[in-house]
């Protein structure tokens, strides 16, 4: 039995603005069952990142447990990486974003790892708008022990060998709405064309970041009883509109009809250029994409694509006042400047 | 674009790169697998089934396969195919069980081959079998052709050649060695039922300039000097030697100098080093025994002194080309020089002579004297008279010796059945799925990272003083091992079931070389080309692209650097992509 994948790469591949090629942001071969949609979403955050020629040694990858939480292996492999407890990803985040504010944090989790043993968790990253990418690889089921129904699962959903789920679903990008997420999306693993520039404007927004992605579970959930498989998905699909990604020293070249289009400029000067394809939607609007997630539901659709974006967020990191240095490069003299320092300290408490 | 039809045998064929570029269309994956195996045996017979002279290719093919093959796409060097072909034959056991049975019953039929060469050879192994009565007629004293008479001894052993022509003779073939036919009508008057004419390009190109005459002694034509060494006539050479031409011939009557007592041996040739018709690897064998090779030189005269050759002027010239590509030698304008030395071999190219066929027969003859041949059934305008190999279409190379001998005698023996020649056979195609389990496969899938090996070689010195002694050794059974893991199995195709797929991303993630895209179908092949995720710009590879797909696009596949390392199978979750190993042969006389 041979499970390797060979060295050669195609001989033409691109390089990008560091001189990498999209092989230097693989990582090692997945061992997900074949067709798993997390695999496509691994490759999308490559293609991503290759694109955006980011530093590999400046991501650090986070992720708790299950399907989902084994991925971050499968992308970057020259990037930081730390595999935590289940649902305990945003606390081992936000200690390593409040440590360093200068490195990307990618945290990706299931809809298990996020939606039940660690939805107290991930709330609180929410609100407190920690300035990192989370993805959730949302397949509606515990892929990993053999399938039951998640807390994503919608009414009446059955997976492979199970019953219709009873239960109502948690919508996580409502939940992250409510909870004040300064940018919201939803795709759909199958989607590349759509996730890739959503990826790119979630590394680049300043603020928490957060993309539900719909992703097939091959095994357990693919059936066509199944809201969550390849087919019900395919058939269901609808876009708010057609992201563009524009990064900060390309000059805009398309031109956007006017009225159907929004744009929103991020803090690095990179600009998220929305083709809408709902007139109805205003990106800046969280109660818009609330009531615009509700309506396409009731039409039974899923509602995919760039929801919500806050252009004025402000991160933990602003909203507490943090040393703006990454701590490991404060020296004696930062930590204790003396006693004057200490003096006025004091003398302004009085 | 339109769906490719994977039901027309020639698109697989295409992908199997080096079978497709062989002459013969040897099974040249199938072979390299059996050398890892080490079923040297299975291997031979292979290769003897469809190019005959496996132990004399293995050392001396043209190897049109090695730039075709695949691998050298993907890294520098192509698979060392034809010296594994020669690991082949040097390990095989006895294979006389496994020789075709010739009936002791004759069909009635007689053939008179003309020629011992490859072609003729060919024809022989492919009749024989079938109940042909065959007369073989050749004016050299051993079956062989050019084989035997140009390539030298020390690039093939005698055993070696004896051994290949002797299988074939061995099968009941009449010989008339030393006979010299100077009369087809003659031979056809003998009442044979087809008459196939292998007889080569026997004549050396001469070079009429000043001098030509006086020097005659020490001026030699290259062909008929390396002839007169391997049957014994010519033993010696003078101390400085000067090779005209830049082709394989060349290299071998260089090298052949050498071992006669040429110290200063020198190969002049008029073209750039780079333009030279010489195999790579056969100017780098002739540098390596210490012959420099001297480009852009063109002869003027040959200077005699006191009657006897002092040596060759030459003219310095540079290639120049224009926009289409056309080359033009245009002289320097520096002095000529003169190279002095005592003998010149001219091996400046071939031609075919026909003074032996009567124009009265029916054979028709057209431009540059050659006679007309049909391409595919090798018939001439007579139709009992066949033509192959270099007498066909003029000098080439042992394997295409072999490819037409065998299309030359399905033809002859659809002529003598009375049926049309002009109904050919269809190939041989086999499609076997290669699935054993999950992630395993009956071929070694794992693609290897090693670069070419190099073949050893003996000793210079011992060489260079023995004729005979065969430089090369050949690769031992472990590096063989090595070599051949180095191939792509390009064989075992990559098929795409539409019905089955579910377009989950998984194949066009996992293929290393981006060989697969999802894409809607609705350009000519050239913008399809551009809108792939690598662009496919290597023209002359083929694009397969299924039906289409539940969400309007097509599976759309590059054939050009897949690695047929199965990848996409092993990630398919529905079973939609499929490892099947592709078997085509071409289909012989009487089959």
């Amino acid at each position: 039995m041979t499970y390797q994948r060979p060295n050669f790469r195609h001989p033409n591949l691109p390089v990008n603005e560091l001189g990498y090629t999209r092989k230097d942001y693989e990582g090692a071969l997945s061992t997900l069952c074949a067709g798993c949609g997390h695999d496509s979403i691994s490759a999308a955050i490559v293609q991503a990142c290759f694109e955006m020629s980011i530093e590999p040694h400046k991501v650090a990858k986070l992720s708790g447990i299950g399907c989902s939480s084994k991925t971050p292996t499968y992308f970057l492999g020259n990037s930081h990486g730390f595999n935590s407890v289940h649902g305990r990803m945003p606390s081992v985040a936000t200690g390593a974003n409040l440590a360093n504010r200068e490195m990307i944090y990618v945290g990706v989790s299931g809809d298990g790892d996020t939606a039940s043993i660690g939805m107290g968790q991930f709330t609180h990253a929410v609100r407190r708008n920690l300035n990192m990418m989370y993805v959730v690889e949302n397949n509606g089921c515990y892929g990993l022990t053999k399938g039951q129904d998640s807390a994503t699962a919608d009414v009446g959903s059955a997976s492979k060998k199970g019953e219709p789920n009873p239960f109502e679903p948690i919508d996580l990008a409502s939940v992250a709405l409510q909870l004040g997420a300064t940018f919201v999306a939803r795709s759909f693993s199958g989607d590349r064309a759509q996730l890739v520039p959503l990826i790119k404007a979630a590394i680049s927004h300043r603020g928490f970041a957060f993309i539900d992605v719909i992703s097939p579970c091959v095994t357990f959930n693919n059936n066509p009883a199944s809201t969550k498989g390849y087919e019900h998905v395919r058939d269901h699909l609808a876009a708010t509109g057609t992201v563009d990604f524009v990064p900060v020293k390309q000059e805009i070249t398309t031109s956007y009809p006017e009225g159907e289009s929004q744009e929103v400029t991020l803090h690095d000067g990179s600009v998220v250029h929305l083709q809408k394809a709902d007139p109805e939607l205003d990106i800046n609007s969280r109660r818009s994409a609330l009531r615009l997630i509700k309506d396409y539901k009731a039409k039974d659709q899923i509602l995919t694509g760039l929801l919500f974006m806050d252009e004025d967020s402000r991160d933990l990191h602003e909203i507490i006042g943090t040393s703006n240095k990454p701590l490991r490069s404060l020296n004696e003299s930062d930590l204790c400047p003396g006693q004057k320092v200490l003096d006025n300290l004091n003398e302004s408490l009085r | 674009m339109k769906p490719t039809d994977v039901k027309d045998p020639e698109y697989f064929h295409k992908v199997v790169d080096c079978q497709y570029a062989c002459p013969a269309h040897t099974p040249v994956p199938e072979y390299i697998r059996l050398i890892a195996a080490q079923r040297y045996t299975d291997a031979y017979m292979i290769n003897w089934e469809s190019n005959v002279f496996p132990g004399v290719l293995g050392r001396t093919c043209d190897r049109p396969c090695e730039p075709a093959c695949r691998r050298s796409r993907i890294e520098e060097e192509p698979v060392a195919i034809c010296r594994l072909k020669r690991v082949a034959a040097d390990n095989k056991s006895n294979v006389a069980d496994r020789l075709p049975a010739i009936p002791k019953e004759k069909n009635g039929k007689k053939i008179a081959l003309l020629g011992g060469g490859p072609a003729s050879l060919t024809v022989a192994r492919d009749l024989m079998p079938l109940g042909y009565s065959i007369d073989l007629y050749d004016d050299q004293p051993a079956g062989g052709g050019f084989m035997r008479s140009q390539i030298p001894a020390f690039r093939l052993p005698e055993e070696v050649l004896n051994e290949e022509v002797n299988m074939i003779l061995d099968m009941g073939v009449l010989t008339q060695f030393n006979t010299y036919v100077d009369s087809l009508k003659s031979i056809l008057d003998k009442g044979y039922d087809a008459v196939f004419v292998g007889t080569g390009a026997p004549r050396g190109r001469d070079l009429d300039l000043p001098g030509r005459k006086e020097a005659d002694d020490n001026i030699h034509i290259g062909i008929d000097w390396l002839s007169s060494v391997a049957f014994g006539h010519t033993s010696t050479v003078g101390k400085r030697v000067v090779v005209m031409g830049g082709g394989n011939t060349a290299m071998d009557c260089c090298r052949t100098a050498r071992r006669l007592g040429g110290e200063d041996v020198k190969v002049v040739v008029r073209s750039p080093f780079d333009d030279m018709k010489a195999s790579p690897w056969e100017k780098e064998d002739a540098m390596h025994e210490g012959i420099p090779i001297l480009d852009n030189h063109v002869p003027q005269e040959f200077v005699v002194e006191n009657g006897k050759l002092k040596g060759v002027v030459f003219e310095k010239v540079e290639a120049q080309y224009d926009d289409k590509g056309k080359r033009t030698l245009v002289p320097t304008g520096e002095d000529s020089v003169l190279i002095e030395c005592d003998d010149v071999l001219m091996a400046i190219g071939q031609e075919n002579a026909f003074p032996w066929i009567e124009r009265d027969i029916g054979v028709e003859f057209g431009k540059w004297d050659m006679p007309v041949v049909n391409e595919v059934t090798f018939q001439s305008s007579n139709p009992k008279v066949f033509f192959g190999g270099d007498a066909a279409f003029g000098p080439e190379n042992v394997i295409t010796a072999v490819a037409h001998g065998h299309q030359a005698a399905i033809s002859i023996d659809l002529f003598c059945r009375g049926e049309s020649v002009d109904t050919r056979p269809a190939p041989g195609v086999n499609l076997v799925s290669q699935k054993m389990g999950i992630h395993e496969w009956s071929y070694d899938n794992a693609v290897e990272d090693d670069k070419r090996y190099i073949v050893p070689q003996a000793e210079l010195k011992q060489t260079l003083s023995d004729r005979k002694l065969e430089v090369e050794l050949g690769f031992d059974a472990q590096t063989a091992f090595r070599e051949a893991q180095r191939c792509l199995n390009c064989d075992v195709q990559t098929v795409f079931a539409e019905d089955r797929c579910i377009e989950c991303d998984a194949c066009i993630d996992i293929c290393p070389t981006d060989c697969l895209t999802f894409e809607v179908n609705d350009g000519e092949e050239e913008q399809i080309r551009q809108k792939l995720k690598m662009p496919a710009n290597n023209l002359a590879q083929d694009l397969y692209v299924s039906e289409d797909l539940p969400t309007g696009r097509a599976m759309i596949k590059d054939e050009n650097v897949c690695l047929h390392c199965g990848l996409c199978a092993e990630r398919c979750p529905t079973a939609a992509w499929d490892m099947q190993k592709f078997y085509y042969s071409v289909t012989k006389a009487g089959k």
